[in-house]
């Protein structure tokens, strides 16, 4: 049994709708749940699965006049074994909605403008814009005429519209983090992705969010700290870009007297874009470290010096500023059991599934990656390979229809899953990242999956897992209670992302050497 | 200076954030301390991109509201329909004191629509007015003279009137005089038939017709020399006592009504008249809590009347619907109609019926929420929330809403339950486009078949389509007077 609903004029994240669908689709009796705003997208989607977007009924199940469903309205796909599952549906349904709409404020008191909410607070000087991309450029538009800061978390934003937005914000003086911006770090507050990192004197710029969160937690857990983590959305470095935001943010940087040490970190730029980029920081006359992941270090320029991994950036800084620098390695990759079977790395962070992918790659081992800086080892994402691989899940091919696994493991926790039921699979490779934004338990999910695996798997055959957690102590999640969770289940964590990919690598060496032998 | 560009820089002092879009980032940061609005925000110009692009065109440079010609137009045309003083000065025959009305004009509510178009309860109301008339000996014979082109058809509002849900007027009808004091303009409206088997509700069996002449006999000349004695009536005052009594000017007009009587009361009395007569005219208002809806209607009416031609100014003047298409005008766009297929109402119905049985929209009593009362004084009126399966908090945030899409507050109508914070009023037609938010009318709900009249009440929403429109063509009159 099918049915299809809409309401006019109810607008919900696509984030808590996705979220909901999910727990729909746990009712007895229920098939299909799909709970979403009427892009045409959307609608496209519901078509694929049987659902006839020209045969809309309203709430009361009277046919609408116009069929024609806008992105505001809310359109509810159901499909259950009989009327009462769908009835039952129908009411878990309005009461999730009910709950989504109280939780806060009441959706009236709330400004319903940007230009409401300066009225609120004439004072505020960022906005923090996570809004689908389509509607994104006009909002950073509008914040930047107000004067404002922004923050752009949403993606698919034209390169034309980043461009022309950061030229408006370099006139009127203003910082345009983003799009695609997942972290931030400003005085003291914590923007989108972000772990709860104590205050410091190194500043950092990143073009890639994992990578300013593995960075951060780093340095905050050797007990050093952040002065400000500014991000530039992962486009920024391309020639088209031109760096905009990150030189705005290194000059920014430069003139902050809270800040004394400088990071930056960004996927392999543009080589015309770093040159400018490490021109600038050169300029400033403040010590500064350079991770370009995925590029081969390089002989330090003057005061600006290159890391060869996100824990060696987070390493240098510290000891930059005076601190001490420990070297994030706690164990020795010996201790590893050995297993037959090829490795599966299965990341949500981007940067860290491709930090993996370089380390690994640079041992020797024939690696492939969605996220591979080296087009011969560059795969789609989600094909089927036989060796090695490196999958960042948190691309748009995998979380069609679904949350991020940042936001919800789900999708990550099912591809462990499986990889730890495959036989051709030995090694697994995978990151746990904390802070706000990011699930209540990662560590919680995950080791879960592994337990399951290991009652269903053969006794003492399941591949190995290794993890690194990205987070600290004062994060919600809790780093110590996190990294506890996933080593109480059986899995091996390193101390950093770097060390995770270099023990997987040293044992996959080692094993090919006796192998050869 | 409003909207000046804040250089403040972002390192140094505190950060104060403004969310758009995922709300738990807002959560995180204030959990952590930090200040953060939250934005309510949905896609501006209902998802469409190429309306949002117009919307955003029509921003001032500095993203501070709306454009200069826009923004003085629509302060100006606010400033007029706050400053109305609409008062009842006497009742007329509609073809004597309606513009432009004759033997052969029936005018209806909403905008124009043709005979063959014309909804259920609109054809019965026709014909019941042409059987009034005398034009026609049977249902079937005034079915054919409408048919017949021989009638012109045309809407109350292009004459300065309004009628509620199907809201025929024909020429002998009596009407009430509003006049608007302030800038003297009229507007029409008919007497209130009450519930039940009535015209409005396109009923036209014999007794239908047996009280529309009593009213035009018996009931008018009386209130009409009542009135007389009373001298002009204060309607805004009687509305602003009326919405402190649980009135809110559209589907609850129980105060307004006894306000009424009180006052004309000695009045008729006094009257020459058969002692009879006034003890059923007593009877008949008493009967009807709804007879000041035809003069709240009015009120509203020739109040944004006076507001209608302000060139560049986004100001709603007109919400309508006649049953087949809900109507919209603008103050800068003059009579030029904005329509689309008139919605569903989502109401509570009377024992024996459903949504099955229901017209589509229909009625000028939308006048009542155009004018900043009605719907948008919801929660002056707890009483009838029930309606709409709502709770007092319900009304509340109903008038809370509206005040997001509105120019300004009402000087006059204040509500008790928002601390006496005046009506929303002045609905911009560009910030229900921008927000998404749709007026909300309260309404009855009229039998789709003729002459079974009223068989509920409850909410309803203007199409959006209605707006967009109406913003579409108030850019295109901007452009031109650019060039």
């Amino acid at each position: 049994m099918k049915r299809l609903l809409l309401q006019r004029g109810r607008y919900f994240d696509s984030v808590f709708l996705l979220r909901i669908s999910r727990t729909l689709e746990e009712t007895p009796g229920v098939s299909r749940a799909a709970v979403a705003m009427g892009t045409p997208a959307n609608l496209e989607n519901l078509a694929r699965v049987g659902f006839d977007a020209s045969d809309l009924r309203d709430a009361s199940g009277e046919p609408l006049p116009r069929s024609g469903a806008r992105p505001d309205d809310l359109v509810v796909a159901l499909e259950a074994a009989d009327a009462d599952a769908l009835r039952a549906a129908e009411e878990k349904l309005s009461r999730l909605l009910a709950a989504g709409a109280e939780r806060g404020e009441a959706s009236e008191e709330l400004p319903s403008t940007l230009g409401d909410a300066l009225s609120v607070d004439s004072r505020a000087n960022l906005a923090v814009i996570s809004v689908p991309g389509a509607y994104a450029a006009a909002e950073a538009r509008r914040a930047l005429r107000r004067g404002l800061h922004v923050m752009l978390f949403s993606d698919n934003v034209s390169v034309d519209d980043e461009v022309a937005l950061k030229e408006e914000a370099a006139r009127r003086g203003l910082l345009v983090m983003g799009p695609d911006c997942g972290t931030a770090i400003v005085g003291g507050a914590a923007l989108g992705f972000a772990n709860v990192v104590r205050r410091g004197s190194i500043g950092i710029v990143g073009a890639s969010g994992t990578g300013i969160q593995e960075i951060a937690s780093l340095i905050d857990r050797a007990g050093g700290g952040a002065s400000h983590a500014l991000g530039t959305g992962g486009r920024d470095l391309s020639k088209a870009v031109g760096g905009r935001s990150m030189l705005a943010a290194i000059d920014m940087l430069a003139a902050d007297p809270d800040t004394r040490v400088l990071v930056v970190v960004s996927k392999t730029p543009e080589p015309g874009v770093a040159e400018r980029v490490l021109e600038r920081l050169a300029g400033t006359r403040k010590p500064a470290v350079v991770q370009f992941v995925g590029s081969p270090a390089r002989a330090p320029r003057g005061a600006v010096t290159f890391a060869a991994t996100l824990a060696d950036a987070a390493r240098q800084a510290l000891d930059l500023a005076g601190l001490p620098a420990p070297r994030f390695s706690n164990a020795p990759e010996a201790e590893l059991p050995k297993r037959a079977g090829s490795l599966r790395g299965l990341f949500c962070g981007g940067t860290l599934a491709q930090e993996a992918w370089t380390i690994l790659r640079e041992s020797g081992i024939d690696i492939r990656s969605n996220v591979a800086a080296d087009p011969a080892y560059k795969v789609k994402a989600g094909a089927t390979i036989a060796g090695h691989v490196v999958w960042d899940l948190g691309d748009d091919a995998f979380t069609v229809g679904r949350p991020h696994p940042m936001i919800e493991p789900a999708l990550r926790d099912e591809e462990v899953a499986r990889a730890l039921g495959d036989p051709a699979v030995g090694l697994v490779l995978v990151d746990c990242v904390l802070g706000y934004g990011a699930h209540p338990s990662p560590a919680g999910s995950l080791a879960n999956a592994v337990q399951r695996a290991a009652e269903a798997g053969p006794a003492g055959r399941l591949p190995v897992v290794v993890a690194s957690v990205t987070g600290t102590d004062r994060d919600p999640q809790g780093y110590r209670d996190q990294r506890r969770t996933l080593e109480a289940a059986g899995i091996r964590v390193a101390e950093s992302n770097a060390e995770a990919a270099e023990w997987c690598a040293r044992l996959l060496v080692r094993r090919a050497r006796e192998e050869a032998r | 200076m409003k909207g000046a560009p804040r250089h403040a820089g972002l390192l140094e002092g505190e950060v104060r954030v403004v969310n758009l879009g995922l709300r738990s980032f807002a959560d995180s940061i204030r959990a952590a301390g930090g200040a953060a609005v939250h934005v309510d925000w949905r896609p501006p110009a209902g998802g469409d991109v190429e309306l949002a692009r117009i919307l955003e065109s029509l921003e001032d440079e500095n993203g501070s509201g709306w454009r200069e010609p826009i923004a003085s137009a629509n302060a100006a045309a606010l400033e007029r329909l706050l400053a109305a003083e609409p008062r009842v000065i006497g009742i007329g025959r509609a073809d004597a004191v309606i513009p432009r009305m004759d033997a052969e004009t029936v005018l209806h509510a909403g905008p124009p629509v043709a005979w063959e178009d014309m909804c259920g309860p609109m054809r019965g109301a026709v014909i019941g007015g042409l059987l009034y008339e005398e034009l026609a000996a049977s249902a079937e014979e005034a079915a054919e003279l409408a048919a017949s082109g021989r009638i012109r058809f045309a809407p109350c509002h292009e004459h300065q009137a309004v009628g509620p849900m199907a809201g025929v007027i024909t020429a002998s009808m009596p009407v009430w005089i509003v006049e608007n004091g302030a800038f003297g303009n009229r507007a029409f409206a008919t007497l209130n038939e009450g519930l039940g088997k009535v015209l409005r509700y396109g009923a036209y069996s014999e007794e239908v017709v047996v009280r529309l002449v009593w009213m035009r006999e018996v009931l008018a000349p009386l209130l009409a020399k009542a009135l007389r004695a009373h001298g002009p009536l204060d309607l805004r005052s009687l509305l602003a006592q009326a919405l402190q009594m649980g009135d809110e000017g559209h589907n609850r007009n129980r105060a307004a009504t006894s306000l009424f009587i009180r006052e004309l009361a000695p009045h008729l009395v006094r009257l020459t008249a058969r002692r009879d007569d006034v003890a059923r005219v007593f009877e008949f208002l008493n009967g009807n809590d709804h007879f000041t809806l035809n003069l709240s209607m009015p009120a509203a009416k020739c109040a944004l009347d006076a507001a209608a031609e302000a060139p560049g100014s986004s100001l709603v003047t007109v919400m309508a619907r006649n049953g087949t298409e809900f109507g919209v005008r603008l103050a800068g766009t003059g009579a030029r109609w904005f329509t689309a297929p008139a919605p569903r109402v989502d109401g509570l119905y009377f024992p024996g019926y459903g949504p099955q049985d229901a017209a589509p929209d229909i009625g000028d009593s939308a006048i009542t929420e155009t004018g900043g009362y009605g719907g948008f004084a919801m929660a002056a009126a707890p009483a009838i929330v029930q309606f709409v399966g709502g709770s007092p908090e319900r009304a509340l945030e109903t008038t809370r809403r509206m005040a997001k899409i509105t120019l300004g507050e009402s000087p006059v109508y204040r509500i008790p339950a928002l601390g006496f914070r005046g009506t929303p009023t002045g609905i911009d037609a560009l910030r229900v486009v921008e927000t998404g938010i749709l007026p909300a009318i309260n309404t009855g709900i009229a039998h789709k078949d003729p002459g079974v009249g009223m068989i509920g009440a409850g909410l309803v929403t203007p199409p959006f389509e209605c707006f967009a429109q109406a913003v579409q063509a108030l850019a295109q009159t901007l452009d031109t007077r650019k060039e």
